[in-house]
């Protein structure tokens, strides 16, 4: 059975890859994300200039055509950007939100527990 | 009861929370409506009922504005208690006072409504196979025991209010919030309560395909 190393390529990448993006976001996770990219985009040129390359890659770990493996990388690669863009956004989401309740609560000010009487208290300002 | 801050989320309840403060106010003096964003008067109108109102900038979602009254009344060192309560209407205000009677009375550190303990809310089969299923899931996840976690009624004393830090800004705060109780080891007990299904709070309810979602924001965290 000939597809099993590209399935076994293909699972090892995505665990892989969602296990990096899921632990430390620190330097060295942007690093290892940059290099990445820049091996991607040299595959990319590489396979522009040699469209046989795929071939040749596919044969190796046992898929049929190049296109095919272009897919199943293309698979990957998707998976992994939705994975990172979800965490980032959440991320944004987070830091914008403690913004945002720091504003509100700046704003309102502190609540001051009512001394004696609080329903007449409020019922000049309600009234205006 | 100075000790007892009232926490209303309102987003959009314009027509309803003028009454609703009103009622809260029959039974308890503190209350706080954090207005997540609206784009209607919500803000104002709760002012004008005498709530205090702490305004968000921008829609957060239930779950944010939630934690922004927390912290609120955690600013008010004679707090005691909080009470979370829907903008909506659709709960009752003796519910609310059995449940800070029986935090007050120390029988546990939180008190949760649930609408599943007796036959007096009446959800439609939908919404109910809905709610069994969250609260399933989360009963699961979380190691609690509970009939209802989806329901916006509940009563947190102080020391567990100061743990609890809601980071699931949409509709998943719910399952959050039980997480992290049950995760501070707190004693808790649920309160049999009527959730009353006007015609309002059906329309400004949430859509059961919002369930999915939930799901995704939990499992995804």
């Amino acid at each position: 059975m000939k597809i099993v190393l590209i399935q076994l390529v293909l699972i090892a990448v995505v665990i892989l890859t969602a296990v990096r993006l899921l632990r430390g976001r620190g330097a060295r996770t942007q690093a290892v994300r940059r290099l990445g990219l820049m091996l991607f985009a040299a595959l990319a040129v590489w396979s522009i200039l040699f469209p046989s390359v795929w071939n040749r890659i596919a044969k190796v770990v046992g898929v049929g055509r190049g296109t095919d493996m272009v897919l199943y990388a293309l698979v990957v690669a998707f998976l992994s950007f939705t994975l990172t863009t979800y965490l980032r956004f959440r991320d944004f989401e987070a830091r914008y939100t403690k913004l945002a309740r720091r504003l509100a609560l700046d704003e309102s000010g502190p609540p001051q527990p009512p001394q004696g009487v609080p329903a007449q208290q409020e019922q000049p300002h309600a009234g205006s | 009861m100075n000790d007892t801050w009232v926490v209303i989320p309102v987003y959009n309840e314009e027509q309803v929370i003028g009454d609703v403060v009103a009622q809260v106010h029959t039974a308890f003096e503190q209350v706080v409506c954090v207005d997540d964003g609206s784009s209607d008067r919500s803000g104002d109108a709760a002012a004008r009922a005498g709530a205090r109102v702490v305004r968000h900038p921008i829609n957060l979602g239930q779950g944010a504005a939630l934690q922004t009254g927390f912290e609120y009344a955690l600013a008010d060192p004679s707090m005691k208690y909080v009470l979370t309560f829907d903008g909506d209407g659709q709960h009752q205000i003796a519910d609310a006072l059995g449940m800070v009677d029986r935090l007050r009375a120390g029988e546990a550190d939180v008190v949760f409504g649930s609408r599943f303990l007796d036959e007096r809310s009446k959800p439609t089969f939908g919404k109910k196979m809905v709610l069994r299923a969250a609260v399933g899931y989360t009963n699961i996840t979380t190691h609690t025991r509970l009939t209802d976690a989806h329901n916006g009624l509940r009563a947190i004393s102080r020391p567990v209010l100061e743990q609890i830090k809601i980071t699931q800004n949409r509709m998943a705060h719910a399952s959050e919030l039980v997480a992290q109780i049950g995760a501070a080891k707190a004693t808790y007990v649920e309160h049999p309560v009527h959730i009353l299904y006007s015609d309002y709070s059906k329309a400004k309810g949430q859509s059961l395909w919002n369930s999915i979602n939930i799901l995704a924001d939990l499992i995804l965290r």
